[in-house]
């Protein structure tokens, strides 16, 4: 249990602390530059702006979620951090799992806030943002564990950057559906939904990743 | 109190290897393989490059799946390859301490000339420093079955005899050590296997 609470510390630090995984702050800046950009591409008219700004910041949160793919896993498999821990009985599974917890707290609580600028770039009304909000909170976790599932996939191939990257958008399109969705309907049950979903992938990661890992030191 | 400790960690600890068999991809490295070492024994195994020494290392401490035949240990692994499994952009005094956390409760390292180095981040260590850090946490584990691999790698000719008598000091302690190493590795009471040998 305390080995866990250590690695915990380890993986926190070394998100936040603008360490190599790239830090937690890349991914904002770029989701609030991606928000950023749709007025210049599209046009200053409040009314389009507001129509579609919601599923905007969905989008810009889904590409933010490829960002730190390609450091997630990859540095401690090439430094042998896998192995130590697999000759001292720590289960890749709790690795994962651990790290799917540091992830999403380098991810998601950042990108709720920074929705908040981005919303008001956008001109969104308070309960679309309300909704926006609800929504990341149910849908990232979602995305955080996608995302370390592919990261552990493509953990030992040589291109493994790029293809996480192709890799996530389609496998996070239901998460997009229901989430963005939840915007045009106004209820809770695409919330539900998104967060049903998100609970789901949480739950495989830590078994899928680690059968990843395990399956990556044999080849 | 310390060495109760650490000989209760070392009590019993048992390698026994019986008609082992190695294949990476299309290829038998070795077939074939038995030996049994009990607490307080060490065994060089020697061969060529590519002959499997890091493979059969890797077999013993769990993390290959072997193709044919079975291993049998008892007691904590303990493994040293050529990478150090330290945070890269950490001094080396963090790096350490984390996984002086992981296998707590630990002694303090001996010093092992570490010492200047522990503000050093672990990316500007040289390969024999490194090589020293992964022998400092080596010993902060106090496991009883040391599988190190080409130890001697980038080690100085006096860090080299530190590192034998360290292997030397573990063994009469009542643990096991299996060295993997081209180069020569002087100790008492040393058994040599080699791979070779068993190629299909």
């Amino acid at each position: 249990m305390s080995a866990l609470g250590v690695l915990l510390r380890r993986d926190l630090a070394q998100m936040f602390g603008g360490g190599r995984r790239g830090g937690a702050l890349l991914p904002v800046l770029f989701f609030v530059a991606t928000a950023m950009l749709f007025p210049f591409a599209v046009g200053p008219d409040p009314v389009l702006l507001a129509k579609a700004g919601g599923g905007i910041v969905w989008v810009a949160a889904l590409l933010a979620a490829i960002l730190p793919l390609d450091r997630l896993l990859a540095p401690d498999l090439e430094q042998g951090m896998f192995d130590q821990f697999a000759v001292r009985g720590i289960a890749e599974e709790a690795v994962v799992a651990v790290r799917l917890v540091a992830h999403w707290l380098s991810f998601g609580p950042p990108l709720m806030l920074a929705a908040l600028p981005a919303a008001a770039l956008l001109g969104l009304h308070a309960d679309t943002l309300r909704t926006v909000e609800w929504g990341l909170l149910a849908g990232t976790p979602g995305l955080a564990a996608i995302g370390l599932i592919i990261a552990a996939l493509t953990v030992s191939l040589r291109a493994g950057a790029a293809l996480a990257g192709l890799l996530l958008i389609p496998l996070a399109v239901p998460l997009l559906i229901f989430g963005a969705g939840a915007l045009s309907t106004g209820g809770a049950s695409g919330l539900a939904l998104t967060a049903a979903i998100s609970l789901l992938l949480c739950a495989i990661t830590p078994f899928a990743g680690g059968a990843a890992i395990r399956a990556a030191r044999e080849g | 109190m310390f060495l109760g400790l650490t000989l209760a960690r070392m009590e019993g600890c048992r390698l026994a290897v019986n008609d082992l068999a190695c294949r990476r991809g299309e290829r038998v490295l070795f077939r074939g393989l038995s030996f049994e070492l009990k607490a307080g024994e060490v065994l060089q195994v020697v061969g060529p490059n590519g002959t499997g020494k890091s493979s059969l290392l890797r077999i013993l401490a769990g993390l290959l799946g072997p193709f044919a035949g079975t291993v049998e240990r008892s007691g904590a692994i303990g493994l040293i390859d050529e990478r150090p499994a330290l945070d890269e952009h950490l001094p080396l005094g963090r790096a350490l301490e984390f996984w002086a956390r992981i296998d707590a409760p630990s002694p303090p390292a001996p010093n092992l000339g570490l010492g200047d180095l522990l503000d050093v981040p672990v990316r500007y260590l040289s390969t024999g420093q490194r090589k020293r850090a992964a022998l400092a946490r080596l010993l902060g584990q106090q496991a009883a079955v040391w599988l190190l691999d080409e130890p001697l790698n980038g080690l100085d000719a006096d860090m080299a005899r530190g590192c034998e008598q360290l292997v030397a000091g573990h063994c009469q302690a009542g643990g096991i050590a299996l060295v993997a190493s081209h180069q020569p590795f002087a100790l008492p009471g040393l058994k040599t296997l080699a791979i070779a040998d068993y190629a299909p």
